[in-house]
């Protein structure tokens, strides 16, 4: 088992003409992702690196089952390509793209309101199940199957914090890229439900930055509901108030979206928050043997 | 994005929004010209620059004749303000707003931003005027009032009505208020602001409702749709470091450390800076070269790091994912042969082609300190700083 996504994942990659997007897909291919069909509107009825072109998201469903749509589309056309998939009732979309205005978003968002399709960015790495489906951009071969779900709004810090965790023989049941910026689709508190219901996921960590509130809401949540234990890290604890860190999301205004703020609240909640981000793994492993689940979670 | 409060309200106009009459000015001449021209009874000196906190201090001044505004006009140009807002170093004065004085009867905080939660535009408003809405949250929350918009309508008449009235805005004048909100409203939805606040609103004895200061922020992502709101960047305004790295796509954000730091990803770069720190060492930067670096770009960043003259060490800490680790390699040896490197280097790499990455370095003859993790990296860069 695993969250989002698995070996039965149909994938769909829009804007697949594109260089980057061209890339990736060929990473995915080669990693195992079930890839049947791209999109690329006036390029339909074509083939990219083996996969069917077509010219809407619509078409593409109709004739090859796609289920889950991974987003390459340049930033000013990426809202738009949401939508299609959106429209096309697909289960998943997952947006890779950055720099989507935010006034964008915030329609995306709206539009998105009582339709049955889960959004999984923008700005983001993209979603893997180990050894199963890998959507996005994340480096395949660091990961390993297993029972950690990993849910982080940074992508390199998810890689990290799963390399760590790979290197310790710790494996992971899904890690999910929830994405940098402001208005975002599946933000932690629907991973951690998600990991919370996998019955393959023992343990989770979630990686937070400074910037708005979700991780506190999150740390709420998991004091009201969650069965598994779940660690953190909230990068960002040195920055300056008022800067945009990279991240449209990584702001702190008007005192608000303080990593010292988040990490009380997590502590308060009970989630063990890692001091440095090159501990992410040894504060789960701590956390393991202290619930005595490290057994469980030990895979290789 | 930042912009002046003229060229804000110069937009506002564009939008029916009321504000003051006025001029920017890069001289004194050129203020007296602008005075003259306003013929107002009292005229307003302000000082123009990318910072809050300027009336307190002293970057406004009230001109009751010519002479007054050539007064003001030179003490404040190339002047260096320190406000809360600009740290010590403060900001040159390089442009003053010349604006009619108005008669003022009360002041209001009206303010559009996003609201994370949920994924809306926020319209908050407060009897509070002139006060930062920081401190009226803090001290007063009852006196805030919020209006959640929903972006199929937009604010709507009876939303920024209920405000007027909540905020006891004399009903007479709650019309032109309505009207003012609206148009504010319109302007940050087509302008792709990311915040706009107005602060304070003020009605006037003559009846009016305007705006006396303006404060828009920009989505920067948006700004490729934005010509004319472009037009209003001011480049004096901005860290020279911050313009060259933004011409190579490089997000980069001086601090006030001295170890030069080179990452990739935004979450990584932020945390590379938490982890200096918590080594008890201080970042002169953040700096991610992005996922799809290429040696070229490296080598900008090095540049622009090491022309921060406060640097005293550099630590380059690279997750290669997509971003290969001999491409880190190489465009580090290459910046190194290209401009003197003589502070000490740490380096870890990880991920994709690590192996080479390592070679190359290995082979350059260049002094580099190889660091095995994240935490050995931060520490021993801390050490060689001293």
């Amino acid at each position: 088992m695993s969250v989002f996504i698995d070996k039965n994942t149909k994938v769909l990659v829009q804007g697949i003409t594109g260089a980057t997007a061209l890339f990736h897909t060929k990473q995915m291919l080669e990693y195992g992702t079930k890839i049947v069909a791209g999109v690329t509107p006036g390029k339909g009825g074509t083939e990219a690196e083996g996969v069917p072109v077509f010219n809407t998201v619509e078409d593409a469903v109709k004739e090859t089952g796609a289920n889950v749509s991974v987003i390459y589309v340049p930033a000013p056309f990426a809202a738009d390509a949401i939508l299609e998939a959106v429209d096309a009732g697909l289960d998943m979309a997952i947006c890779i793209t950055e720099h989507i205005p935010v006034i964008d978003m915030i329609k995306v968002k709206r539009y998105m309101e009582g339709k049955k399709t889960r959004l999984v960015g923008p700005n983001c790495p993209g979603v893997i199940t180990p050894d199963e489906c890998k959507i996005g951009i994340m480096p395949g071969y660091i990961h390993t199957k297993g029972h950690v779900g990993v849910v982080s709004r940074s992508g390199t810090l998810t890689y990290e914090a799963v390399h760590q965790l790979s290197q310790e023989g710790i494996g992971q049941s899904t890690a999910v890229g929830i994405g940098g910026d402001p208005v975002n689709g599946t933000n932690f508190i629907d991973a951690l439900e998600a990991f919370n219901n996998d019955e393959d996921t023992y343990a989770v960590i979630m990686i937070g930055e400074i910037g708005g509130t979700a991780e506190e809401e999150a740390a709420e949540w998991v004091k009201a509901n969650m069965k598994k234990p779940v660690v953190g890290f909230i990068g960002g604890a040195t920055a300056p108030p008022g800067k945009r860190m990279g991240h449209a999301g990584a702001i702190i205004s008007g005192g608000k979206g303080t990593a010292e703020e988040k990490i009380r609240v997590m502590n308060e909640c009970g989630i063990k928050v890692a001091d440095t981000p090159s501990v992410m793994g040894e504060t789960l492993i701590k956390v393991l043997k202290e619930k005595g689940i490290y057994d469980k979670c030990k895979t290789h | 994005m930042n912009i002046h409060e003229y060229q804000g309200k110069e937009l506002l106009r564009k939008y029916g929004v009321s504000v003051p009459r006025g001029f920017v000015a890069f001289t004194p001449k050129d203020a007296v010209e602008a005075a003259k021209e306003l013929n107002s009874a009292v005229t307003v000196v302000k000082a123009q620059i990318h910072a809050g906190g300027r009336g307190k201090a002293g970057g406004v001044k009230i001109a009751k004749n010519l002479d007054d505004v050539r007064t003001y006009s030179k003490e404040l140009l190339g002047k260096t303000l320190v406000t809360h807002q600009t740290g010590p170093e403060g900001k040159e004065i390089k442009r003053i707003l010349i604006e009619e004085g108005c008669d003022i009867k009360s002041e209001y905080y009206i303010g559009l931003v996003l609201d994370r939660a949920t994924s809306r535009i926020t319209l908050m408003a407060s009897e509070e005027g002139g006060t930062e809405i920081e401190e009226v949250a803090e001290a007063t929350p009852e006196k805030i009032f919020r209006e959640t918009i929903d972006p199929v309508v937009g604010l709507t008449a009876f939303q920024a009505r209920r405000v007027a009235f909540n905020i006891n805005i004399p009903k007479e004048l709650v019309n032109k208020t309505v009207k003012f909100m609206l148009g504010l409203y319109k302007m940050f939805v087509e302008k792709d602001c990311s915040i706009a606040e107005i602060n304070p609103l003020v009605t006037t004895g003559d009846g009016n409702v305007m705006a006396l200061d303006a404060k828009l922020n920009f989505d920067a992502n948006a700004l490729y749709r934005q010509k004319d709101v472009m037009e209003f960047r001011d480049l004096d305004e901005e860290d020279a470091k911050e313009i060259e790295a933004s011409k190579y796509d490089l997000s980069y954000i001086a601090l006030d450390g001295d170890i030069g730091c080179m990452v990739n990803g935004a979450g990584l770069a932020m945390a590379t800076m938490d982890i200096i720190k918590h080594y008890g060492g201080d970042p002169a930067n953040f700096l991610d070269v992005g996922g799809g670096a290429t040696a070229e770009k490296v080598t900008e960043a090095f540049k622009i790091i090491l022309s921060d003259a406060a640097v005293k060490g550099i630590f380059v800490n690279i997750f290669g994912g997509i971003m290969k680790c001999d491409i880190i390699a190489e465009g580090v040896v290459e910046a190194a042969k290209q401009v003197e490197l003589n502070v000490p280097l740490v380096v870890r790499l990880e991920g994709t082609n690590v192996e080479l990455g390592k070679k190359i370095l290995n082979e350059s003859g260049l002094d580099i300190v190889a660091a095995e993790t994240m935490a050995d990296g931060a520490q021993k860069i801390v050490e060689l700083v001293g």
